[in-house]
């Protein structure tokens, strides 16, 4: 047979290692266990999230077909992920046939290029962003400044980030590590001309940036966003957003490049009706966001004159292959998840090391990055940054079923790490528990455990890798008797035994009356 | 009923009182409990520390141990493991089983339940005929809360116990940080988590904290000791074994 093997297709890359922001720089439980330590961030964060999580419960319990609207989303987006190759097709169709320009982008080197290309064609060395997560999942910001070009963000919180030379840790809340203390002290350092006199007070504080942002905003030529939603159907993108800071980088420049991540394609414009439902209830706790702006290409003589899409890649294409991860392609950004994370809300979002924390972030990362692109790569412990209390799928307003889909990570994790001391002593336990008598051997050998009890029978230490239990709990010594010795003994079938003869007897008495009763009453 | 009894690894092993009273319950209202003396683990520590070829065994046994038509239900004192059982043995058997395992786990998935569906969907009963006169809080369990969606259900057995004095828990449905192996890979937010729930716990002055999970119990129980709590822990099941003839009696607190 004279063919040629072609062989399978290549399976799709991911975001690739040292560029970006999609791995941190230690795996989750010590990063988690320095941000720990940190009173004031776990203050803030209980009552930030606490906050945010009662407003939610309010607007959604108030709708009567919120369930309804859940599955809806989770239809649609399902149906895009389905078909996600027709419709960005259809979506460059329509943005060109509008005047834009669509850019392919395979990763975050090639958009991180693709737009200081098309920054540099402008002659302008600045720009103004509206707050973006895909230019933060690819650096962008630190690429430019790198290219000599400098990125302001108008977003309050991003703005306070940004001038504080930290990162995110909130995909709504960049700065909800923050306090109003601690932001005056970072205005005062790095707003040139503010008043020395600013005080701590939120409308103070507000109006400080304000003015610092007003000139950017007069002053720039070119405007760089991301996008929560781009219409297959008519070439339409939006953001939404809440200060209106967008709305003046998205209508005032010349020139606007936005970012967005393949997965944000809707197909049918009507499908917003949906999702402008979904995304402020579940995100701000708000019934609509303040503002909400949708473009389509170029409209002469009004916004900007330049409009370039760059969509992105960067490892979405790989969770797409993944026919159980590809669900978490389903996200809408809203942080639901995060804010009824009990994770998320003691360790913060530092300790997830990338641009998406929380639960959602445990499933999209390792997805996008990979878990083991190096020796020790801090994904790999991201999907056990998890108890498995399903909070977050109760609140995922698309259904995304997170829980599962750490348990499938945790899974792809041991099947990619090879031989390992904690494979090896599954295997054995599995071993054990799969035969009854190795089992009840081994149930005897832990009633041994009762010697290195206290007195009291209790264990208050254990050896590695159990440790970290007895830091903060005691153990109860092991019983003597297990219970199917107990169930097998005389003394269980006659503690049963006369369970139901107790049983029985008050059955008989409770009946009996009843029958008087139903008599007295003929 | 014929009912099957899962006593569960760590129920046999380390809390058999919890089975005992799950037991001595179905066994006063009338049906016959059957103890499959093969029976062993559910495999959930395995699934949910990322192992799914290692459990198959386990997933058949548990299929083999209950596939018995004789056994009309399969009844275990854990919401965690009726919620692997329900959920995650499918999956096992889908990927790494053969025709007759996903058919054996989709006969025992139907008929598995956790003590308290048992009692009030299956049995429907809510009062037991318990008495227990003292001061309890109910912490509901994640899985028999979001995975199991038993709801009130629990409260509803609780509620209808004889001189039981039931305090509301606050903010109740948050995981008390015990997930497995969670506790011991993620130890510092665990304890994190743990502290808060404990906080909640005790500012009640519950005598008791009940829950439908030895587990989750044996977290909070521990984190109680270590603290010197005056709560206890109890699983639900012994509170609602405990009768006027044959009451629970309360162990010396930790204090």
């Amino acid at each position: 047979m004279s063919s040629t093997f072609l062989g399978m297709p290549a399976a799709p890359p991911r975001s690739p290692y040292g560029s970006g922001n999609l791995r941190g720089d230690e795996k989750f439980p010590k990063a988690a266990h320095h941000e720990l330590r940190n009173d004031q961030l776990r203050r803030n964060l209980r009552k930030a999230t606490h906050t945010i999580r009662g407003k939610r419960l309010n607007v959604t319990a108030e709708l009567p077909d919120w369930e309804a609207l859940r599955d809806a989303g989770s239809a649609i987006k399902t149906d895009t992920m389905n078909r996600l190759p027709e419709l960005l097709e259809q979506l460059e169709r329509k943005v060109t046939e509008a005047g834009g320009t669509v850019h392919w982008a395979r990763d975050a080197d090639e958009a991180n290029a693709i737009v200081t290309r098309l920054v540099a064609a402008t002659g302008s060395e600045e720009v103004i962003k509206v707050k973006s997560m895909a230019t933060q999942e690819i650096g962008l910001n630190e690429h430019l400044e790198s290219q000599g070009v400098r990125a302001y963000e108008t977003d309050l919180a991003e703005l306070i980030v940004q001038l504080a030379d930290d990162k995110p840790s909130h995909i709504l809340v960049p700065a909800i590590h923050r306090n109003r203390d601690e932001i005056r002290e970072i205005f005062l350092k790095e707003i040139p001309g503010v008043d020395p006199e600013l005080n701590a007070v939120p409308a103070e504080l507000a109006a400080a940036a304000r003015a610092y942002l007003r000139e950017k905003f007069m002053t720039t030529k070119v405007a760089i966003s991301g996008a929560n939603f781009g219409i297959a159907e008519t070439g339409t993108l939006s953001v939404v957003e809440s200060e209106g800071n967008g709305r003046m980088c998205l209508t005032l420049p010349e020139t606007l490049i936005t970012v967005m991540g393949i997965e944000k394609v809707l197909p049918r414009y009507e499908d917003l009706e949906v999702f402008f439902q979904l995304l402020p209830r579940s995100s701000t706790g708000e019934r609509m966001n303040p503002y909400t702006s949708l473009w389509t290409g170029v409209t002469p003589g009004d916004g900007p004159q330049e409009f370039h899409l760059v969509l992105l890649d960067n490892g979405r294409t790989a969770a797409l292959a993944d026919s159980v991860g590809r669900e978490a392609l389903n996200c809408i950004r809203c942080s639901a998840c995060l804010n009824v994370c009990p994770v998320y809300e003691r360790a913060g979002g530092h300790a997830y090391g990338s641009t998406y924390p929380g639960p959602i972030g445990a499933v999209l990362t390792p997805q996008l990055a990979g878990m083991h692109a190096a020796k020790d790569d801090p994904n790999s412990s991201l999907p056990y940054a998890s108890s498995l209390c399903g909070a977050c799928f109760d609140a995922c307003p698309v259904k995304i079923d997170i829980p599962s889909l750490l348990v499938e990570l945790r899974h792809q994790n041991t099947e990619q790490s090879g031989r390992t001391v904690e494979q090896a002593a599954m295997k054995a336990a599995a071993a054990v528990m799969a035969r009854p008598g190795l089992y009840t051997t081994a149930q005897k050998a832990a009633g041994l455990g009762r010697v290195v009890a206290g007195r009291d029978k209790k264990i208050t230490r254990l050896p590695a890798p159990f440790d970290g239990w007895s830091e903060s709990r005691d153990l109860a010594a092991p019983p003597k008797q297990t219970f199917r010795d107990w169930f097998a003994s005389d003394e269980g079938r006659a503690t049963l035994g006369a369970a139901a003869r107790e049983g029985a007897e008050s059955r008989a008495e409770s009946a009996t009356p009843a029958t008087d009763d139903s008599e007295e009453q003929r | 009923m014929r009912i099957g009894l899962f006593a569960t690894c760590l129920g046999d092993t380390l809390y058999p009182d919890a089975v005992k009273s799950t037991a001595v319950l179905l066994a006063r209202l009338g049906h016959e409990v059957v103890f499959p003396p093969g029976q062993t683990c559910c495999g959930q520590m395995h699934v949910n520390t990322g192992y799914q070829r290692e459990p198959v065994p386990l997933v058949r046994n548990y299929a083999e141990q209950f596939g018995d038509a004789s056994i009309e239900a399969v009844v275990m004192p854990s919401g965690s493991c009726a919620g692997s059982v329900r959920h995650q043995h499918e999956i096992i058997a889908e990927r790494y089983g053969d025709a007759a395992l996903r058919s054996g786990v989709a006969t025992v998935k139907a008929k598995t339940y956790e003590l308290s569906e048992l009692l009030v969907d299956v049995l429907d009963v809510t009062d037991v005929g318990a008495y227990f006169p003292h001061r309890v809080t109910y912490h509901p369990t994640c899985h028999s809360l979001r995975m199991l969606r038993v709801g009130d259900k629990p409260l509803k057995l609780l509620r209808a116990v004889d001189a039981i004095d039931l305090v509301e828990l606050p903010e109740a449905d948050a995981c008390c940080g015990f997930g497995g192996t969670f506790a011991l890979k993620n130890a510092d937010t665990s304890s994190a988590m743990l502290k808060d729930k404990l906080a909640h716990v005790t500012g009640t002055g519950a005598d008791v904290c009940t829950a439908g999970d030895s587990s989750c119990l044996m977290h909070i129980g521990g984190g109680l000791s270590r603290i010197k709590a005056g709560t206890r822990t109890l699983h639900l099941a012994q509170i609602l074994a405990s009768t006027r003839t044959a009451p629970h009696v309360l162990t010396e607190a930790a204090r």
